[in-house]
This record gives C-alpha cells, structure tokens and sequence, in this order.
C-alpha cells in the first residue's frame, strides 16, 4: 500500500512538474526535425525517382560533380572545380577538387579523399555490365530512362583529379544530367570494402557520401537520422543532428508542426496554408516549381490506344474546377507537359478547354457511343504536383459521367501502387513530376520516351518514333533556338495525340517553424539544410 | 485435484491453439495470390526456386503434412518475410509488441488503480450525490468512442494548449537504441543522451495515449466493482457480520472487499481482448509504433504474411490472458473449485 501510494505521488509529482511546460522535443538548437511524407525506398539517388525519397537523401548525404543555382538554373561546380567541353560535344573533362572527404561511420572509415576513381566508380556502375555493383541492383530508373548505357561511351579517369565522360553523340542536356539529386557521388573505397565482404547491397542501404550530413540510423517508416558530417567540405550550418520524421498523414503532419515536433514540412494541405500564413511564429516558404501533374493514359490497353478516346477524355475534364478545388487556386493550368518557366515552352500552343459535347462526339467516332468503363488509379499520398489525387479523381469522376464514361477510383498502399503501376496494370493514372533541372529533356524524356516506357516512368506506356526522333533531335544540337523549334514541334505532337493530359504546375510550399532559418527548396529537386540553423 | 484441473485447462488451451492455428494455415489457402510467396513472404520467386520451396515446405504432400510443417516452422520461429520489408515477421513482432505490451499494461494498471477505488466508494456510498456523479461519468465515459476521446484531447492539450505530443513513443532528437523494446527500460540502458529529458519525453508521449485507452476499462470496471460490491454487500454474511459487532471498515474490509474483487480478476481477463482492440485504434491515432498500427499497416499493404503473424500473436495473447485469469480466479476463489 505504501509503495504504491508513492509510486502514485510521484507520478503525479513529475505530472506537475511536466505538464505545464510546452513541449518542445526539438527544442534542442543542435537538432532539427523536417517531417517527410513517406519512407525512403533506398539511400541510393541512383536508384529511385520519387521526390519523397530525393527529399530525404540526396541533398543529405550526397554532393554532385555540378550543383543548380537555384535562382537562375544556371550550372555552377561543386565537385568539379571546373569543365571543359571538346569542340565536338563528345568529350567532357572535370577537374575535382581535392579537400573533399568522404562520411566516417561506425561502417566505414576512409582512407582518403574524394579522387577520380570515386566518380568512375559512380557512373560505371550504371555503365558497365561487369561492373562489381551493376547487378545489385534491378534498374537505374533515371538513368536508364534518359538511356545513359547509349549516351555515355566510356567514363574514366585522366589523372587522380580528372574525369573524362565520352559520349556516343552531342547531347547538350549532358550536363544538367550530370547536376541531378541522381548523379550523387558514391565511395569507390567503400565499394571495395563492401565487395570484399560480400555485402554489396549496403552500398544503397548504407550510404557512404560526400554531403553535409552522414547517416546514423533508419527505422523504416519512422524516421530517418543523421549526423553532421564534420569535415564537409563546403561552409556549415551549426546543426548536429538532422532526423526525418516520417509522417505520411497530412494532418497530423500539420499537427506536428503546430505543437513543434516538426520543425519544417514540405506541402502542407494548401486549406491549411492560409491558416499558417497568419501566425507569426511559422514561416512559409513558397516556390515556383518546375513540376506537372497529370492525368495519364496507359495507351497499351484499349481503348486507350485510340488517339480519339483520349482526345476526348481530355476534352471532358474540367481543368479550372479542379485547380480551384485541388489545388486552391495555388498552382497554374497545364497546357503542356513543361511548365511556363521553361524556355522551351510552347506558349501558342492551341488551348483546347473543357467541351463535353465535343469530347461525347469523339467517343462516338471512335466507337463507343455510350460510353465505356475505366480505372483512375489516385495515387496515396500528397505530392507537390499533385496534393490530393482522390479529390481529383472524384472531380474527374464526375466530369467523365457526363459523356456516358463510368469511372472506378482505385488506390493503393504507395509502394504497391508504384509497383503495379510499373507493371503496367492501370487504366489511366493520376500522377506526376517534379523536373531534376532545369533543361525541358527532363520532363520530355522520362515521361514519355520509349525507353522510359520500358524503364517505367512512362506511366503512359507510350512509344512513338515521332515523338522520340523530336526529342533527340533536340539533344544533338546546343543551339537554344533550334532546340527549341524541336521541342515545340514535340508539344504540338503530343497536343495531338494526348498520351497524358497535363493538367497543373504547383507551387510548392514548405512550412517552418520561425525559428528556423537557412532551409532552402530547390526548384530542382530535393531540400537542403546546409546552411539550417535554428534559434533556441 | 489442483493439478487435475490444470490438466484440465492445459487440455483446453492447447485444443483452441489447434483451432487456431488450422485457421491461420488455412489464411495461406484463401489469401490471393501465390500459397509459396504467401508462406514464406518471399517476392519474384523464379521457377527453380519456387520448384525447391515446394519440396522444403512440404507442398507437395497432403494437406495434413503441410499443416504440420506448418507448425514445425512456427515453433522454429520461422515466420516467413513480410512483402513489404523483406524481414523476418517474428522479428518485426519482436520490434513492436513491447510498445503495445507497454501500452496496454499501463492503460490497465491505470484501469484498476483508478476503478476499483472510484467503483467502491460509489457502492459503499450508494445513492449519494457522489455515487449519482461517479456512476454518471462512468456512464458518459463508457459511451464515448475511443478515437472520438482521443481527437478531442489531442486539439485540446496538444494542439490548443500545447502541453503534449501527439504521436509517438520519444521526441525523435533523443537517439535511444532498441534493446529491450521497452521505452523506460532503453533510456536507462542508453548512454549517449541525457536521460533525465528523455524519460521526460518519454512520460509526455505516453500520457495521453494512456489515459485515452485507459478510459474505457476504467469505466467498464468502476460500472463493475460498484455492483459487484453492492451484491455482496447484500448478502447475508454482511449482515452477520455487522450484527456480531464487526465495525462498518472492518466488515467493508474483510468481508466487503475481498468477495467482491473476485469477479474482478475475470473480468480483467475479460476486457483483455477489448482493450487490444482499442490499443490498436489508440496506436493508429497517436502512431505509437506498436503492433496494432503494424498490423493495420500490413492490412493496407496486402502484406499477407505479416496479416497472418499478427493475427496469430495477438490471439493467442488474449487466449492466454484470458486463461491465466481464469485459472487466478479459480485458485481465488474456493466456490468456484469444483475440481
């Protein structure tokens, strides 16, 4: 009895003693917290594409040979101190820097700095067939979607700081591939340790990089956390500790943020945003991102091999309500797969609007007169480009049932939604993409070119040599104007034949907590904290 | 006699295990998909090996063989993988039950600590304004849906007031290793942080998620011990007993108490299985990393292996729960000794 009346006191002592105080887990100035909305699918950039994943790794743990500027899309170096490109667009030499130091780990302990051989290492592995490391993985999703095993003849290194890439044909995006969140630089010194203990699938569950944080620990579907990585070459913020939070519920993202469990989120529900931009003690971060969400078609199942059909699907949507209600009027209608602030945007191009009767007569003509039934597959979870897929589905659902279309609306778990989307088991999808640079190939080539239909990323499924011969074409030449005239020929193309129905660019938008300052969002790609420091 | 009846219960315990188990077994059978993939979890099984897991798991043989592989490879703790990570399930258990574990043993500690006091005093003072007000808030209490409580408390304290977290187990800056699963128990055994904040952190997260989950057994059990008590206080050895003089404590204490805290320990057994249930809804709203959200999270993933597993850890849980009460309630109590 008396041990128990105790133990009872004492609870309710440190009750009191803890109650009254606003909790503040993250209160500690020497860490921060960014909640992400969903699990990592490997810690390897070269092996995903997701932005979630992007997100939470490759800023992180990893530094690329050039780097974006963020403001001007510019390339500026970062591995590579400096470039030279040979007259004929087939050679690229970069010299590397030389006080750049890999992530000492309770897994790995370096022996020396960042030289050629890490960056051979790196993109052979994607290269070479007899790589040690190319069959550990299935598919270089990325990679392989901007065909890198045809582009790229040989990568190999000069001298201990020179690295030459030769190249099959001019290819002016080369570059700008090269500055992606995917071309992170790996550890070929770790690769050796790994290979000789035969734990080679560590290389992309266990990063090794150059970044400015290293990794500590993963628990899956809980967090992810890392450590500063004290001799990071570039100038650092004071930050100790960096966790990612994974929270896949928006709400309780949000909740997380008001009671500061959360230091920064990425696209909060953007109802919710006007309810923060009041409070003085949260920051909204906003930009313009080069992003499309949209509606695909998978043109390998009929009747979506019909031009008419999806001529007609598109007609049928209602692109300004769905804006309005999805999107809150915080993004811009699509009319092409690239967004306005690309230079090669076609900005003539053809508006076709919401027109049912028009769309009804298409059906008609392609055969279904009264309709047909089909899948929108709404993807789980919250993206940028497109934040809540089931209220766009069910938009799309009713606008489809007034031309006599009956639409199911079916979701999975994300990664087994990722997986049979891959497999190609969809009718029509609602997705997106969020751009890795600023050069318009990144949206025209691993959305809908025939090798990333076979990759995947596809989601169309669609292949046409037509479409294919514009967009390479555009490659071989570093003439804008003429590149130009090749991707607006491609726009045209693809406004003809509708593999995909573009339907917004958003902006993003990220929300701190105010004491946090130097985050910064890439239009590009993944978030950096660098330069995150937090006032206590 | 006492052993004969142990015997007896044994008997039973492992009867329901076998029903149990043939219904889990048979999941592999009704589940879509591929019976080797959903027995052993593996993914992208290519035709050699799927010809050699059929021979190693018995396949190939009748029904009852293979449900007695079955269970050799469940006494072997060899669960299969799940789908969705590629581990060993009874690992992944081995991760989250302790949080559950944790959980639902404080709600119920708080359960009977607050309950039974509540239940006697609104007996012993039947009638009164006190009894009306107790019996009134138990009624309340036990109508409200759990989640319902637990949204409402976390816009109140967390979100308006801003006194506690509202989801996990530890402020996520606090890096405290897995070794036993036990919250309390790993900050005591983790070097590297300040230990003091952290258990502090700790004790925030599990406030609410305790006394939301603790609110339905609580009620359930003052509603019970208050007639529980007011039946024995009608009995006629109550009477006896005051009319030999015994004062009004002493009676309430001897007689008064013990006789009615024996239906207690059943129930306990009883509510076992419900506050699972609602440990699993606590876990969802407040992700607690335990083995309800595990599950649920399984279920959403089509994570057949993983469904199986939890289902077959948590059942027999409460089975045996429910069995060791019985037999607590047996050895308690002579009446109900009819070995």
């Amino acid at each position: 009895m008396n041990s128990a009346s105790l133990c009872f006191s004492s609870l309710c002592a440190l009750l009191w003693l803890t109650g009254c105080k606003p909790v503040s887990p993250a209160s500690d100035a020497a860490g921060l917290v960014y909640c992400a909305e969903g699990s990592p699918e490997s810690f390897n950039p070269q092996l995903v594409t997701s932005g979630t994943t992007i997100d939470a790794i490759s800023q992180h743990l990893y530094d690329r040979l050039l780097d974006i500027d963020a403001l001007s899309g510019a390339l500026k170096p970062a591995l590579a101190q400096s470039w030279q490109v040979s007259p004929d667009g087939l050679v690229y030499r970069f010299k590397l820097r030389h006080d750049v130091t890999f992530h000492q780990t309770a897994y790995f302990t370096p022996s020396r700095a960042l030289n050629a051989e890490d960056v051979v290492f790196t993109f052979n592995r994607m290269l070479l067939i007899e790589h040690p490391f190319f069959q550990t993985a299935t598919e270089y999703p990325y990679f392989d979607s901007i065909d890198w095993r045809q582009r790229v003849l040989s990568v190999s290194a000069v001298s201990s700081d020179e690295v030459e890439f030769r190249l099959s044909q001019p290819d002016s995006s080369f570059l700008s591939v090269l500055a992606t969140d995917f071309a992170a630089i790996l550890s070929a010194e770790y690769g050796e340790l790994l290979a000789r203990q035969d734990e080679k699938p560590l290389l992309d569950t266990m990063p090794i990089g150059t970044g400015p944080f290293k990794f500590r620990e993963y628990q899956k579907d809980v967090l992810i956390r890392y450590y500063r990585h004290p001799t990071y070459w570039r100038a650092h913020g004071p930050l100790a500790q960096l966790v990612i939070d994974i929270v896949p519920d928006n709400t309780k993202r949000l909740a997380k943020l008001l009671t500061r469990e959360c230091d920064v989120a990425p696209i909060p529900r953007l109802a919710e945003l006007q309810m923060l931009t009041t409070r003085a003690d949260f920051g909204v971060d906003q930009q313009t991102s080069m992003n499309v969400g949209f509606w695909a078609f998978n043109t390998q199942k009929p009747p979506f091999n019909q031009v008419k059909v999806r001529q007609a699907l598109a007609l049928a949507i209602n692109k300004p309500n769905i804006l309005q209600a999805v999107y809150f009027g915080q993004a811009e209608e699509a009319t092409s797969v690239l967004p306005p602030n690309s230079w090669a945007y076609l900005a003539d191009s053809s508006r076709r609007s919401f027109n049912p009767q028009q769309a009804r007569q298409l059906l008609a003509e392609a055969g279904y007169p009264n309709g047909f039934s089909l899948d929108i597959w709404a993807m789980p979870v919250q993206r940028m480009y497109n934040p809540n897929a089931q209220k766009m589905a069910e938009l799309i659902q009713a606008d489809l049932s007034a031309i006599g279309v009956r639409a199911r609306i079916v979701s999975y778990e994300w990664n087994t939604f990722r997986r049979k989307l891959g497999q190609g088991e969809h009718d029509t999808v609602l997705i997106g993409w969020s751009a890795d640079n600023a050069d318009p190939d990144n949206f025209m080539r691993p959305l809908l070119s025939c090798a990333a239909a076979v990759s995947g990323s596809n989601r169309a499924n669609w292949c046409d040599e037509h479409f294919d011969e514009f967009i390479a074409s555009a490659l071989k030449t570093t003439e804008i104007p003429q590149r130009r005239s090749y991707y607006f020929a491609a726009q045209q193309y693809l406004q003809e034949q509708m593999p995909l129905v573009p339907i917004a660019h958003s902006k993003r938008f990220q929300v701190r907590n105010s004491a946090v300052k130097g985050v910064s969002i890439n239009p590009y790609g993944g978030v950096s904290f660098v330069h995150a420091e937090k006032t206590p | 006699m006492i052993l004969r009846y142990l015997a007896r219960r044994l008997f039973l315990l492992g009867f329901v295990f076998v029903a149990l188990t043939v219904f889990v077994f048979s999941l592999n059978y009704l589940f879509p998909g591929d019976l080797v993939s959903n027995l052993t979890g593996l993914r992208n099984i290519t035709p050699e090996q799927h010809q050699t897991l059929q021979t190693s798991l018995g396949l190939d043989q009748s029904l009852w063989q293979q449900y007695i592989e079955y269970n050799r490879r469940l006494l072997d703790g060899n669960w299969g993988l799940s789908f969705a990570s590629q581990q060993p399930v009874l690992q992944e258990i081995g991760r989250v039950l302790p949080a559950t574990l944790e959980l639902a043993s404080y709600a119920l500690c708080l359960s009977l600590l607050a309950g039974i006091p509540l239940g006697l005093l609104a007996a012993v003072r039947k009638d009164s304004w006190l009894d009306k007000f107790i019996s009134g808030m138990a009624l309340v209490g036990y109508s409200l849906p759990v989640f319902w409580l637990a949204l409402i408390c976390i816009m109140l304290f967390s979100l308006q007031l801003g006194w506690l977290p509202t989801s996990g187990r530890l402020g996520v800056l606090f890096e405290v290793p897995t070794q036993t699963g036990f919250i309390f128990a790993d900050i005591l055994l983790a070097t590297e942080i300040d230990r003091m904040a952290a258990a502090q952190s700790a004790f925030l997260h599990l406030l609410l998620p305790t006394l939301i989950l603790a609110s339905y057994p609580t009620n359930v059990m003052i509603r019970f011990v208050r007639h529980s008590m007011l039946d024995v206080l009608e009995q006629n050895y109550i009477k006896t007993a005051r009319a030999k003089g015994l004062s009004r404590p002493q009676v309430l204490y001897r007689h008064g108490l013990r006789n009615a805290l024996l239906p207690v320990t059943r129930q306990v057994g009883l509510q076992f299985s419900t506050l699972i249930t609602l440990a699993m809804l606590t876990e969802v709203i407040f992700s607690w990393p335990g083995i309800g959200q595990w599950l649920i999270d399984s279920i959403y993933q089509r994570n057949y292996p993983s469904i199986q597993a939890g289902l077959l850890v948590v059942s027999s849980l409460v089975i045996c729960v429910n069995m060791l009460t019985e037999i607590l309630h047996t050895l308690f109590n002579p009446l109900a000794r009819k070995f």
